[in-house]
């Protein structure tokens, strides 16, 4: 594989990422499912890069669930995500970061909607308005929270205490990167590094130390479309669609998947168990899973976060081999104690060890 | 075995590397000119089969092309061996002797003689 | 008589405009940007429908050349061109020329398959073009993957810049499916074990000789038409690759393991066709291509009186058919210093 080649599309599409003054809204998945990683988010801005990173709380769901699911017309998500924008402004900020692919690629698409139909966008201006007695500007800067961590990927790296290298032979850790479908299969140059080699996760990854494996359902979706999964029968399809990511991952032996989309994650760990159950096949070198992460939780990892703290212990695939591999000290003993080492209860043991 | 409602599905993509081809490179032998068979349809649009339920010879064809023979043997009966399809073949492909060979290589296949 | 032409470009055409002016007397200077004449052609290694070598065309028309009185200025790009008067004046390099009429013979080059993400070009070592397997055919050195080991299954990806609306080249190239269908022929006879496959979406075997050509590939090589535009490639461990079609005469999606791509690359206006059209501000057609003044009766006048095309720098065209209109452009050009 020639690098040179891929790195002509990468300089082809670079965006404009906002500074500092970022106004952040939260995913409905990652909320319920990954909580700690938004914390992680919250707290590496603030605290760790300094910057001016501001939450409003009557901000809402973007509606992109319901839209995506044909439980809401286009007209209905145009207002929602007006008000989104309303909320921003009162807050005084102009560049949004949103937590959720999905949100990120809907937002984007109004706002393309809204450019070349103007006249949806003044219908909207006035169903804000009956709505809520709102008004809004649209946003000065969209950029996703994977992005905005693209931009300020070298000023984390020196702040890392860890790096993603295995302690015990020396190497990068190999690593799948994958892409929410929302990021840029839609609008190509809005995304970085383009749809068909994205750069956003490869250069955090590859500053970071770790080594990117490029297998060729790269492109293909996790499965994680709201239609797909939403009603029961569905979810075979799904499904279908991870374990032909893994099939053609596996002969790569990689170490981890990360990804920015939040749903992605949620997926590619859950379904390695239903995939382990159903057909007695794991994925992993070791004949284990392959753990999944998102970009946050890697970066909260390298900086030395506590993993309990980062909310890793909500996922299904166990990711202590790549604790230990990165050499991070945890304690296993808290990773089920909850605030003050309060006794949670312990989940059931899969069949096949994950 | 959990139960979970679904199962993961079959793929339906042409996997061209996995495919049986004993019953083509069988017809390939009897009757080389399906070399040239360049996929045109005439032979479905005269099928006297075609016209009433649903035969395809074109789409056989190009299956058996790929190695996918499992629809074959089903399909294959419906064809009445009128000939039709003999006199329009723009390309001159003796169709009439494709379909005597599939027929002959499937029951060689029963017969474990391929 | 004593009038004179500048051909702009020493491809085929232009060489042969420039001879044929020059046997009727006329005082004809060429240019040429690169160092030698020949232009595309001279690239290449064999030509459809007859599988001859190209170098009987270069050599056959370099001979012409040398044996007219046609000054050839090599390694010069003509810079600018300008009405003045009755005269046009040309300027390239040092020289700065007054001549009667202008033939320009820009003609085209090769899409940039780059430009194909999704197909890796310049990424994946083992996707190559056209104009790449003819530079292989031509050095007649081995045919082999990247990494020196044999192969056994080749496909040719047809419309690779053409008939694509993502690339903003809506035309189609003409030639490409017919070269693809040659260079199968040939590959074959070269690398006999191997499995060939064409992914079209139409076959355009529009020439004397195509069609005919297209049924020796079915009938006598084995080369398998599957149709179905290729919507990606992406590489295996081993150095192969996965690429995915729909096989649309069956209705479903295939998936296949290569061990070589070649991309059908299209035909474009070259940069100078291009630049020189701008800069003139001639009609153009097909996005650069410059458009003739009429389809049926002036072919190889423009909208600039003086200036004449010849050659591809109008449009995709095969090389019969670029040698016949550079000979009509030479007729016109006489008829128009006859009448001027």
């Amino acid at each position: 594989m020639n690098l040179d080649g891929k790195k002509a599309i990468w300089a082809n599409y670079q965006k404009d990422i906002a500074d500092d003054k970022y106004f952040y809204v939260r995913s409905c998945v990652r909320q319920n499912f990954f909580p700690g990683a938004e914390t992680t988010f919250l707290r590496m801005m603030k605290d760790v890069l300094h910057k001016d990173i501001f939450e409003n709380p009557c901000h809402t769901s973007c509606s992109g669930i319901g839209y995506h699911s044909d439980l809401l017309p286009l007209e209905t998500t145009m207002t929602v995500v007006a008000r989104q924008f309303s909320v921003m402004n009162e807050s005084g900020y102009e560049n949004l970061v949103p937590s959720c692919i999905t949100s990120f690629g809907l937002y984007t698409e109004i706002i393309d909607t809204w450019h070349h139909f103007p006249e949806t966008l003044d219908k909207t201006r006035e169903f804000l308005k009956k709505a809520t007695g709102r008004e809004f500007e649209i946003p000065k800067n969209l950029a996703h929270a994977s992005d905005v961590f693209y931009k300020f990927r070298k000023e984390i790296k020196e702040k890392a205490t860890y790096s993603l290298v295995n302690k015990q032979t020396g190497k990068p850790l190999r690593v799948v990167e994958h892409i929410g479908c929302h990021y840029a299969k839609m609008f190509p140059s809005k995304g970085v590094g383009g749809a068909e080699y994205p750069h956003v996760l490869v250069g955090m990854i590859e500053d970071w130390g770790g080594e990117i494996v490029d297998y060729p359902e790269r492109r293909h979706c996790c499965g994680f479309g709201f239609r797909q999964f939403a009603v029961m029968a569905n979810r075979g399809y799904s499904l279908s669609n991870s374990k032909k990511k893994f099939e053609s991952m596996q002969p790569y032996e990689p170490d981890m998947i990360i990804t920015n989309c939040p749903g992605c994650p949620l997926f590619l760990d859950k379904w390695q168990y239903t995939l382990s159950e159903l057909e007695g096949k794991t994925y992993g070198k070791d004949g284990r899973g392959i753990p999944v992460f998102t970009f946050e939780e890697v970066a909260g990892l390298i900086l030395g976060f506590d993993p309990w703290d980062i909310g890793l212990q909500m996922h299904q695939v166990g990711t202590e081999s790549i604790l230990d591999k990165i050499g991070i000290k945890y304690d296993p003993e808290k990773k089920y104690l909850g605030k003050n080492d309060k006794k949670l209860s312990k989940p059931l043991q899969p069949t096949f060890a994950l | 075995m959990k139960q979970f409602g679904f199962s993961a599905m079959t793929p339906r993509v042409i996997d061209y590397d996995g495919d049986d081809n004993r019953i083509l490179n069988y017809v390939l032998r009897k009757e080389p000119s399906f070399t040239i068979c360049m996929s045109c349809g005439c032979c479905t649009a005269s099928c006297s089969a075609s016209n009433l339920i649903s035969f395809n010879v074109r789409k056989l064809g190009v299956l058996l092309r790929r190695g996918i023979s499992d629809e074959l043997e089903k399909e294959i009966n419906k064809c009445m061996l009128c000939g039709k399809c003999n006199l329009v073949c723009p390309r001159g492909i003796n169709t009439r002797n494709v379909i005597l060979s599939i027929k002959k290589a499937l029951t060689k296949i029963d017969e474990n003689e391929l | 008589m004593n009038k004179s032409v500048v051909v702009i470009g020493g491809g085929i055409a232009g060489m042969e405009t420039a001879a044929c002016l020059a046997e009727k007397g006329v005082k004809v200077t060429l240019f040429e940007k690169n160092e030698k004449v020949g232009g595309n052609v001279a690239n290449w290694h064999s030509l459809f429908p007859t599988i001859r070598q190209s170098t009987e065309i270069i050599q056959h028309l370099e001979k012409r050349l040398k044996d007219s009185s046609v000054t050839v200025i090599t390694n010069t790009l003509v810079s600018n061109i300008s009405k003045e008067g009755s005269m046009i004046t040309v300027k390239g390099g040092d020289a700065r020329l007054s001549t009667d009429a202008v033939v320009l013979a820009s003609g085209f080059q090769i899409f940039d398959s780059k430009r194909k993400e999704e197909f890796g070009y310049g990424i994946y070592d083992n996707v190559i073009t056209s104009s790449d397997l003819e530079a292989m055919m031509k050095k007649d050195q081995p045919i082999t993957t990247k990494s020196g080991k044999p192969i056994n299954r080749v496909a040719f990806i047809h419309c690779v810049g053409s008939r694509d609306e993502k690339v903003g080249n809506h035309y189609c190239s003409k030639i490409c499916c017919v070269t693809g269908v040659k260079q199968a022929i040939v590959l074959r006879s070269k690398i006999p074990q191997t499995e060939i496959f064409c992914f079209y979406i139409d076959l355009r075997m529009y020439g004397a000789g195509f069609e005919e050509l297209y049924r020796e590939a079915q009938e006598k090589h084995g080369v398998q038409f599957v149709r179905g535009r290729l919507s990606e490639a992406a590489e295996n461990i081993d150095g192969t690759l996965q690429i995915k079609a729909e096989d649309t005469l069956s209705g479903r999606p295939l998936k296949m393991k290569i061990d070589l791509m070649v991309l059908l690359a299209g035909m474009e206006p070259s940069d100078g066709t291009k630049s020189l059209g701008k800069n003139i501000g001639l009609t153009q057609r097909m996005g650069a291509f410059i458009k003739p003044a009429d389809e049926h009766f002036s072919q190889n006048k423009c909208s600039m009186e003086g200036m004449f095309l010849s050659g591809t720098c109008s449009g995709p065209m095969s090389i019969n058919e670029t040698l016949s209109d550079a000979r009509s452009a030479a007729q016109i050009v006489e008829q128009y210093l006859m009448n001027k």
